[in-house]
């Protein structure tokens, strides 16, 4: 009796503390498998710079998937990444002319600010006027499209990235790892702590399982909804500011690239699009995942056609072997 | 007396896009130069059709409670494959018409067995699908271009007896053979069941399965007839990733706005139509009075934030808090 009730008196084991779960290790198994397959084709893909450089592009992804995962973890979807990319962008480029020399120091956080508000009032929108979420971000996604064509129409006073935009986003100060890669990591620690070690972290699981019984806790579910949203919209801009200054400009449609492969990294990395379940290593793995295919289509030089195709079918492919729901009658 | 009072607050939602689009459209008529011709209701219409079309298509996945967001690209696929095969001969593109829609059944089937066998959640499958349906278009036209059989084409985007458009007749067709027998049979009862409540369905020996692969695969039917309505207007095919997105989300707003409740069981494809015609209308709004092209976007946005939001009223008639929490 004794001998055989200990593991299960030992608590969860270390992978389960860490959050290794089935889809996380399947998804960094299929990266694994990417980058031998990759090998084969050409000995790069195993270098050091190449898989630095894939990191540093995916850190841009896994800043936007942060928030996203946020969102979805609430059984929540924020459509309205694209074009708070885009408006993180122009108003952290634009407050440089706007502000003078205190712009130029004002410039990342107002771009950041800037996707903070647009997400507070898709929160406002999906907690009070009780919108499905889908509807009410792709509605502010218009707005936020809208205001920025008349922006760059007629008021963008410039649209250059600063120095510290290039710095963060391109540069590289510490044993040759880019700046970026810190970015995502300070970002991703963040929500490791606000998930694992806050009230908050776990009234956003409460939330995504059953909001009526959150809010029966007497969790403040509107608080929560509003919160994720606004990090969401936050992380959004900021992957905007990054990415103009990558880009080294903001340009419109900038942000149209990322959201379906944010929702895909962050399902993909196991988060269930339901809410209520997933882990931020998965996500890291979903990010990863997504880099990686994206760039060795492209280094196979596949045509845009066969590229979409592929990407479409391994998405499918993956889900379906760890992602699939519970039958009717359970 | 009372039977009218049910109906009425039956399709509350659809009257509402109704008396929306009416007033809007004669807004917009009166401010018209031309006034009401029949080159400008067929203009309107042609226009309208499309996305008509393409939001009946996601009404069917919305009623199961599910979601199409491959609709744009099944969209773009039919109108890149009905360029390149609807050509030739009347006989010929007839032929290539019968195998467009077999594609785009085709396509909204795979949708439905992976939702449905594969039991993976409707938004990721589709988005996935997507991205495959839009490669799929790429290959089959790398640069916009094509062609198609002229005689159908200007049938079908032309008018009736001169005066009735025949994009709206193609349309009502649409509505009298695929709509109203789906509407009245057994599938199309089980899908309104599944979207309310699938677990009950599923106790009360609901076909589950078939009705949620039948609502995909029609989904897919309708996405493509409005691909080849595309074809028949521009004479080309575009692999467009925007014109597949913008088609897909505002076919969501269409659904929204003609009063189908987007959790499933409630609401039919004719509030969807009007819908369309809603969304299409306020673009022509902005046209007739001139407003600077600049401002266009932002209004264009504002409009559709208002319209969805009119959905909120919903929570003045809840009595308890919780039943806010569906």
């Amino acid at each position: 009796m004794t001998g055989v009730d200990t593991g299960a008196m030992r608590g969860p084991t270390l992978a389960a503390r860490l959050g290794i779960d089935r889809s996380v290790t399947i998804a960094f198994g299929c990266i694994l498998l990417i980058l031998c397959g990759g090998a084969l084709y050409s000995r790069e893909f195993l270098s050091p710079e190449y898989l630095l450089q894939q990191l540093q592009v995916g850190a841009f992804l896994g800043i936007v998937a942060s928030g996203a995962m946020m969102v979805i973890l609430l059984g929540h979807i924020d459509l309205s990444i694209p074009w708070v990319v885009t408006l993180g962008a122009m108003m952290a480029t634009a407050m440089v002319g706007w502000g003078g020399p205190a712009g130029v120091w004002l410039c990342i956080p107002f771009g950041v600010f800037c996707g903070a508000v647009v997400g507070v009032l898709n929160g406002l929108g999906v907690a009070y006027l009780r919108l499905p979420s889908m509807i009410f971000t792709l509605g502010m996604n218009a707005v936020v499209q809208g205001l920025m064509v008349l922006h760059t129409g007629g008021f963008a006073p410039l649209d250059q990235a600063t120095e510290a935009m290039h710095f963060i986003a391109v540069q590289r100060s510490l044993f040759g790892i880019p700046n970026a890669l810190f970015v995502w990591a300070l970002v991703g620690a963040f929500v490791i702590y606000l998930l694992k070690r806050t009230a908050f972290g776990r009234a956003v699981y409460a939330v995504g399982n059953r909001e009526s019984a959150a809010y029966l806790s007497g969790v403040n579910t509107n608080r929560v909804l509003i919160g994720c949203f606004a990090f969401s919209g936050a992380m959004a801009a900021f992957a905007g500011v990054l990415l103009a200054g990558y880009s080294n400009k903001a340009y419109q449609n900038m942000g149209d690239a990322y959201l379906l492969p944010a929702i895909a990294a962050v399902v993909l990395g196991g988060t269930n699009i339901l809410g209520g379940k997933g882990n931020y290593l998965g996500t890291i793995a979903g990010v990863i995942l997504i880099t990686l295919l994206q760039s060795i289509l492209s280094v196979m030089q596949m045509p845009e056609a066969g590229r979409q195709v592929i990407y479409g079918c391994v998405i499918i492919a993956m889900l379906l072997i760890y992602g699939r729901g519970a039958k009717a009658r359970s | 007396m009372s039977n009218w009072r049910y109906w009425f607050a039956h399709n509350a939602g659809v009257l509402t896009a109704v008396v929306l689009f009416a007033a809007m459209f004669t807004l917009y008529i009166s401010n018209h130069s031309a006034g009401l011709t029949p080159a400008v209701a067929t203009t309107a219409a042609n226009k309208a059709v499309l996305l008509a079309l393409v939001a009946m298509a996601q009404t069917l996945p919305v009623l199961t409670r599910g979601l199409d967001l491959s609709v744009g690209m099944v969209f773009v696929m039919a109108n890149c494959i009905a360029s390149v095969i609807v050509v030739g001969t009347v006989g010929e593109g007839l032929l290539g018409i019968v195998a467009v829609l077999l594609i785009g059944a085709l396509a909204g089937f795979i949708n439905g067995a992976i939702v449905v066998w594969g039991r993976l959640q409707p938004i990721i499958t589709t988005l996935a699908t997507g991205a495959v349906y839009y490669g799929i278009s790429l290959f089959v036209r790398p640069g916009p271009g094509g062609d198609v059989q002229s005689d159908i084409a200007d049938l079908l985007t032309g008018q009736v007896f001169g005066v009735v458009p025949a994009a709206l007749v193609v349309l009502f067709v649409v509505v009298l053979v695929v709509w109203i027998p789906y509407r009245r049979s057994v599938l199309g009862r089980a899908a309104y069941a599944v979207g309310s409540n699938e677990q009950a369905a599923y106790m009360s020996g609901v076909p589950v399965q078939k009705a949620k692969l039948l609502a995909y695969t029609l989904a897919g039917v309708l996405a493509s007839i409005a691909g080849l309505m595309l074809t028949f207007n521009t004479y080309s095919g575009e692999a467009s990733a925007p014109i597949a997105g913008t088609y897909t989300l505002n076919s969501i707003a269409a659904v929204v706005i003609g009063g189908t409740s987007l959790f499933g069981g409630w609401g039919s494809a004719i509030g969807s139509i009007f819908g369309a015609f809603v969304l299409r209308t306020i673009e022509d709004l902005l046209f007739v009075f001139d407003l600077p092209p600049l401002w266009q976007p932002l209004f264009q946005g504002v409009v559709l934030l208002l319209a969805v939001s009119l959905g909120a009223f919903r929570i003045l008639r809840v009595r308890n808090r919780l039943e806010l929490f569906s």
